[in-house]
């Protein structure tokens, strides 16, 4: 679909499938899977340099940020104070003003502390930032988070690493309806068929990580996923057909033999 | 002089400047970014900007990570 683009804040997406970089077993296998994932956005975190042994290797040496659109977020932040600080450290650092921004309200859940993003989107916001919001699946968080300038917001399918995919469809469509802002499916997801759904119902792209990264064969869920955004989103293009109760027959009736 | 890079206690030489201190530690200054006593540094300020006894310094890049 070369006419279906997806523009975020003036800036072009080959692939509505983004990833993640956390888990892998090695930069090999991250690398490997990205590639197969056909994405074209990768996300990293922002962590401090080993000072000691400077002679680890970079995750930036083995996915090649002029191929990629290396994406940073806050992972791990659980305060606005903190968000702020790691996000203005990878906008200093990166190639461009886009961040995906999380501040965590608690471990178990790692659900979003949707009162500190708020805070934390608005002072980012007005420092230039270009502010790619997680958020749980709620309408009113996106309108506000949109009215503050986010681009667009990100709600998640499910508690991140969960797996369990969409948990309220309903929520992400009324979210759809609810800004004007592409949304982007970020954390829950398990399985090509999750991604397929999500895209279905019209989200703009997904973000996912685990669902790969812990797959018995990385390599192969990552090419699975990238078929199942391409056949979610073209099914969402096709306009499905609305479910009924009762069969309708789809061969004509007509010159059957014995009429 | 004694100073703190990521948390750590770091005795370096003395006088140096940011783009000193990043080659002391044999850090390639790209793709990082540097706090200065909780102040972001720019890039185009390393080389001017000086390190002082017991100064904070936090140097971050990008890691693996995203979406868990």
């Amino acid at each position: 679909m070369p006419d279906d683009k997806l523009i975020i804040a003036g800036i072009e997406f080959k692939s509505r499938l983004w990833v993640g970089t956390g888990k892998y077993r090695d930069f090999e296998e991250t690398r490997r899977a990205v590639e197969a994932s056909g994405a074209d956005v990768v996300t990293v975190s922002v962590r401090r340099v080993n000072i000691i042994d400077r002679g680890k290797e970079n995750l930036l040496d083995h996915i090649d940020p002029k191929k990629y659109k290396i994406l940073p977020n806050t992972a791990g932040c659980y305060t606005a104070k903190d968000a702020v600080r790691t996000a203005m450290l990878a906008a200093e650092a990166g190639i461009s003003k886009m961040v995906k921004l999380e501040v965590i309200g608690d471990e178990k859940t790692l659900f979003p502390d949707n009162e500190a993003t708020l805070e934390a989107a608005a002072i980012l916001i007005k420092e230039g930032l270009i502010v790619l919001p997680y958020m749980s699946d709620d309408p009113i968080m996106a309108k506000k988070l949109v009215a503050l300038g986010c681009p667009a917001v990100m709600p998640l399918a499910a508690p991140i690493g969960s797996g369990l995919g969409i948990r309220n469809p309903y929520n992400i469509r009324i979210i759809m309806e609810t800004v004007k802002t592409p949304v982007i499916v970020d954390a829950g997801v398990g399985t090509a068929s999750d991604v397929a759904f999500a895209m279905e119902l019209g989200c703009d792209a997904v973000l996912l990580n685990t669902a790969i990264a812990g797959a018995k064969d990385p390599i192969k869920m990552a090419e699975a996923m990238k078929y199942g955004v391409l056949a979610g989103r073209l099914a969402y293009k096709a306009g499905r057909i609305p479910r009924k109760l009762y069969a309708t027959a789809s061969s004509p009736i007509e010159g059957m033999i014995g009429t | 002089m004694l100073i703190t890079v990521n948390g750590e206690k770091k005795e370096t030489p003395e006088g140096l400047t940011i783009s000193g201190l990043l080659q002391f530690l044999k850090v390639q200054s790209e793709r990082v970014a540097v706090e200065l006593n909780l102040d972001i540094v720019k890039k185009d300020r390393y080389s001017t900007t000086p390190v002082k006894e017991g100064d904070s310094v936090e140097i971050v890049s990008f890691m693996a990570g995203g979406r868990d």
